[in-house]
Parts: structure tokens; C-alpha cells; sequence
């Protein structure tokens, strides 16, 4: 329903929508900070996949080049350990690229299937499923993924882990509000009286309908998966080396480069930041493409 | 109102009652305990010294045993001891809390000093030029990490003053300790009165649609009088709650900045007690930050159904 607002109001709006990349055209110009996002998304996904053909190498430390500023063969300087700051940040998007894409996926896949089943189902599972939501809400996203983090141990797939579980609750509770309002709706009703049964109803009738929310959040949780593995990393709780993750470099370079080396400071920082930032441009967009409700 | 507050104060307890499992079973997702780690290091294992710590520090007994002492001790103020300082761990962290809590109040005040007024001039100029800057500032402080913030901060400070702002544990008075707290104290706020703009915001354009702004606007008030009569006040409202949501989202910013900024207060020794493994510090700080958010989040209900008479009908 909210895609086809939307649809109404190209044509309203008398534009001439040919094919996929000319409505791709129109978003851009429509939604122009969502285009900037989309941009640094592209980016971010160009780099990770192609950091391998770049003939960059974050791992060879050379003690000649310790501390090399910026510029000549380290255009963005080396660490204390000679390894190139420009390579260590290339191959850094492919970590951070697997912990969002795997934590958000991850969480958005239980949060699926906790709130769909609660919110459609009901009854006192869905209480459970609350009260569960509740508690686990009451622990920051960050103090939760700390601890998480220190009793799977150090390592990518127990990073991305203790990323996931603390998103499951707000999507298990966005999507439970969405499927307690799709199961009074009349095709629901129909469905049944047709004799479908209810697992099958959930899946073929409310899941599908739940999905631009879904795309909504799960958008969101990307930047914020990006942004706690940042910061366990930073704090020694994350991706373990040699990864080079870019809260890592920042950790390793702390404030004892601040006076003495700042590119080791700066470079990881902004690529962080740049992405992050891409990521809530482009959410903010597909929030008003898809949720035009919610349009501010 | 009266069920209302006894309603939502058993629902408190047991948020806190489900809390206090879920952070004892965390942290006893793995296989092995401290002994391990201490013997791990060791390099060495001796199996009757091993027993004998297990003894002593009561990993020996049943896991439900071992949640019945906790609790009958938090019940009691006794939190156990520390493993590494081997001193009680109340006494490891209460005399943290204060720098954390000037900290973060400093940080909240001026999240909603900027963040507020920010919001409703976005959402008065919606579309203008300065909306657009706004929220551009906005988003990006929620894209620029906290400790990364902090980080430049203290390069900023190094290039132009030579100086470095370091928390020093004695800073003579109060006034001091402010000065040299509101410097990590900006680096929190920065990101939260990100988030207080942006939801003030939402709150203001959402009542600006009302159909009582529309009358307004049609019996010929002015737009000052409608934007900030009529709407700020009914506004101001939802922006309470984000003092709860503020809670949460604070304490993430104090663990990084206490770290970057070196300030002695619990969030940072939190981190470092999941570093060494500590556990009962970490399992009662864990429930200490808990019981924050939840008692925050429970006072801004309350506030709330205070201030709008239809939450308590509906219950």
C-alpha cells in the first residue's frame, strides 16, 4: 500500500517514468540527500569488493616506514608498525561491510520471526515476547554488545553476534506492530476462510507486507551495527587482529598519536563517519519512498 | 492514576527480576569460569588450587544457588568481592558514580540546551535552507562516533593550546571539575542533542498537522503565536520521553569518552572489568546501568502521565 502512495504521486507529479533507471532518476532528484547516501554506498561497496585488486597490502609491517606521514609512498602515512593507513582503510570496509551486512541480517532475521510470530499468533507466547523485549531493551545497545562480546571471545563471527542480538528486540517489536494490525485486515480473513492455515497465512500474507518497514529499519540498524563495532573494536572487545578494522586502528593509535601522529587518528575516523553518514541519508530516503506516513 | 502507578511498578520489578537472569546467564555462556582464565595465564593448572578458588568463590555450587546469593547479597548492598582488587565490589564502585554522573548530567543539559531549540526551528523552517542545514548537522552527529569526536577534541586542544584536558582526580572545586568535564561532556552531548533535535523535531511537525493548529492558523493568529503557543507546548510533551531514550543512548557515549578522556568513573571501569574478567563487578554494574535505565524510564511514565491525563485512562 504505501508503494503504490507512491507510485500515485509520480504520476501526479507528471513524471515521465519510462523504466527502472529513469524512476531512479526521479528518486535522485526528489530525494537529493538520499542520493548523496546512495553514493557513499556505492562507494563503500566498490571499495570492499575490489580491495583485493587494488594491489594494496594492510598486513606487511616494515619498521623503516613506522610512523611515515602522509604522502610519497604512504599517501595516507603508516601505523607504528609501518603498515600502510590507505590499504589498512580499503581492506577495513570489507570488515565493516560483513559485521553490518551479518548483524543486521542476523537480527532482522530473528527479529522477524519473534515478531511475527508474537504479534500474529499472540496469546501468551506474544506476552513472553513482550515482557522478553522489555528486559532486553533495558540494556544499551552497546553495554549489551560488551558482554556479549566478552564471553564469546574475541573473533569476526562472535563480533557480529554480539552485534545482532541487541538489534533482535526493536525489530521483533516493529514487526509484531505491524503484523497485530495486518491480521485484522480482510485478505486475512478471506485467506482463512478459505482454509489456509495459519503458519501459512503468516508467511504468504503478513510477511510480505511487513517487508518496507523491514527495509525501513533495517537500514537504520546497518549505520548502527557500523557504529558499536567501531567502538568494540576500539575498546579491544572486537574484531581481534591482524583485521584491519577501522575501530582497531583508531584503538591501536589512541590518544598518544593525537600529538605525535594524527593522520592515525583522523583517516579511520572519517571513514567511519563518511559511511555511517551514507547509510542514514539513504535510510532517511527509503523511509520517505516507502513509509510516506512517516514523511517529514 | 493510582492503578496506573501500581500497574507500571510491578512491571518495573519484574523488567528488573528478568534483567538480573539475562545478565547472570550471560555471563556464564561460555564454558569454564575465572579459575580457568587465571590458570589459562598461568600457563599451568593445578587442580587442588583450582578447587579450592572454586570454593572460595562459590563457582563450586549450583548455578541457581550461585543467582540466590547474588540477589540475597544486592538485596542486602553486599555485592561480593572484586576478583583483581579482591576488595568488596560496592566499594570498587560507588565512589565511581559521581564523576559519572556529573558527566552525564552535564552532557543531558546540553543535549536539550541545543538540541530543543534546534529542532522546533527545523521543524518551524521545514524545507528552508536552514532545515536542511540542520538536519544535515544532526544526522551527522549521529554519524560521527563518540570516541573518534572525543579524539579530535583532545587534537584540537593539543594543536591550539599545546594543553592537554585530562581529568585529574583532585581539581580543586566544583567549578573546575565542571570545566574540565563539560570538554568530554561535549563530546556525549554532541551526539545525543543529535538525537534530542531530530526526535523534537518529528514531535513539533507532527503537532504542527493538527487540526487545532489548522484552526488556529484560520481565526487569524499570528505564525509566532501558533508555532510556539500553540504547537511548542503540545510538543514539548513526547520530547520528555526522549529524556528516557536519552538514558540509554547516553551511557553507550560515556563508555568511549570516559576511555578516550581517561575519567575515572564507572562506565569506563566497566570495560576495564570485562577486560580482566571481573565478574562480579560486571554483573552488578551491568545491573546497576539496568536499574538506571529502568527507574529513568519509569520516572519519565510517570512524568508523562502526570502531564497527559489520557495515558492514565487508558492504563
Amino acid at each position: 500500500m504505501a508503494n503504490h502512495d507512491h507510485a500515485l504521486e509520480l504520476e501526479k507529479a507528471g513524471a515521465n517514468i519510462t523504466g527502472r533507471l529513469s524512476s531512479l532518476a526521479f528518486l535522485a532528484r526528489r530525494y537529493p540527500l538520499g542520493a548523496i547516501g546512495g553514493v557513499i554506498m556505492v562507494v563503500f561497496l566498490l571499495t570492499a569488493a575490489c580491495a583485493g585488486l587494488t594491489g594494496l597490502d594492510p598486513f606487511t609491517t616494515d619498521a623503516r616506514s613506522s610512523l611515515a606521514r602522509p604522502g610519497g609512498e604512504h599517501l595516507l602515512g603508516a601505523d607504528f608498525m609501518g603498515r600502510d593507513v590507505l590499504a589498512r582503510i580499503v581492506f577495513g570496509a570489507r570488515i565493516s561491510l560483513a559485521v553490518a551486512v551479518g548483524a543486521t541480517v542476523l537480527g532482522c532475521f530473528f527479529g522477524v520471526v519473534i515478531g511475527l510470530s508474537s504479534g500474529f499468533f499472540g496469546g501468551w507466547f506474544d506476552l513472553l515476547v513482550q515482557r522478553l523485549i522489555d528486559i532486553m531493551q533495558s540494556l544499551p545497545l552497546l553495554v549489551m554488545a560488551l558482554v556479549m562480546a566478552a564471553s564469546l571471545g574475541p573473533s569476526l563471527q562472535n563480533t557480529i553476534i554480539a552485534i545482532a542480538i541487541p538489534l533482535v528486540p526493536s525489530v521483533a517489536r516493529v514487526i509484531r506492530s505491524n503484523a497485530l494490525s495486518l491480521r485484522e485486515m480482510p485478505y486475512v480473513e478471506a485467506a482463512r476462510a478459505v482454509g489456509m492455515s495459519e503458519v501459512r497465512i503468516a508467511v504468504t500474507h503478513v510477511l510480505p507486507n511487513t517487508l518496507a518497514p523491514l527495509i525501513v529499519l533495517g537500514t537504520a540498524q546497518l549505520g548502527s551495527a557500523i557504529l558499536v563495532e567501531s567502538a568494540l573494536s576500539f575498546l579491544g572487545l572486537g574484531v581481534p587482529e591482524p583485521h584491519p578494522s577501522w575501530g582497531r586502528m583508531l584503538s591501536e593509535s589512541a590518544a598518544e598519536y593525537v600529538r605525535s601522529a594524527p593522520w592515525l587518528v583522523i583517516f579511520p575516523g572519517v571513514a567511519i563517519s563518511a559511511v555511517v553518514f551514507g547509510t542514514n541519508l539513504l535510510g532517511d530516503a527509503i523511509r520517505d519512498v516507502l513509509d510516506p506516513r512517516q514523511r517529514q | 492514576m493510582g492503578t496506573y502507578l501500581v500497574r507500571r511498578s510491578l512491571l518495573m520489578v519484574l523488567t528488573l527480576f528478568g534483567i538480573s537472569v539475562l545478565i547472570f546467564v550471560m555471563l556464564r555462556l561460555v564454558p569454564g569460569n575465572i579459575t580457568d582464565i587465571i590458570f589459562d595465564s598461568a600457563g599451568f593448572v593445578n587442580e587442588r588450587q583450582k578447587k579450592k578458588i572454586e570454593r572460595e568463590l562459590g563457582l563450586d555450587q549450583p548455578i541457581i544457588t550461585q543467582y540466590g546469593r547474588w540477589i540475597a547479597g544486592l538485596a542486602k548492598g553486599d555485592l561480593g568481592y572484586a576478583y583483581v582488587s579482591e576488595k568488596p565490589a560496592i566499594d570498587e564502585i560507588l565512589p565511581r558514580i559521581p564523576v559519572t554522573a556529573k558527566l552525564a548530567a552535564l552532557a543531558l543539559f546540553f543535549s536539550i540546551l541545543f538540541g530543543v531549540p534546534l529542532g522546533v526551528i527545523s521543524a518551524v523552517r521545514q524545507d528552508t535552507t536552514l532545515d536542511y542545514v540542520l538536519r544535515i548537522i544532526s544526522l551527522s552527529g549521529l554519524s560521527l562516533p563518540s570516541f573518534w569526536l572525543g579524539l579530535l577534541i583532545l587534537m584540537a586542544f593539543v594543536h591550539w593550546t599545546g594543553w592537554i584536558p585530562i581529568y585529574q582526580s583532585s581539581p580543586g572545586n566544583l567549578w573546575k571539575e565542571i570545566a574540565l568535564l563539560s570538554i568530554p561532556a561535549a563530546a556525549v552531548g554532541f551526539r545525543s542533542s543529535a538525537l534530542v533535535m531530530r526526535l523534537t523535531r518529528s514531535s513539533m511537525l507532527e503537532v504542527l498537522r493538527q487540526d487545532y493548529i489548522r484552526t488556529a492558523r484560520a481565526k487569524g493568529a499570528s505564525d509566532t503565536s501558533v508555532n510556539y503557543d500553540h504547537a511548542l507546548r503540545n510538543a514539548v510533551l513526547p520530547v520528555v520521553t526522549i529524556i528516557g531514550i536519552e538514558a540509554a543512548f547516553l551511557i553507550g557515549g560515556l563508555i568511549v569518552t570516559e576511555t578516550v578522556f581517561n575519567i575515572p568513573g564507572v562506565a569506563r571501569f566497566l570495560v576495564e572489568a570485562i577486560r580482566w574478567r571481573d565478574y562480579p563487578i560486571v554483573q552488578n554494574l551491568v545491573m546497576f546501568i539496568a536499574v538506571v535505565v529502568v527507574v529513568v524510564n519509569f520516572l519519565v511514565d510517570m512524568t508523562y502521565a502526570v502531564l497527559d491525563p489520557r495515558i492514565r485512562y487508558e492504563g
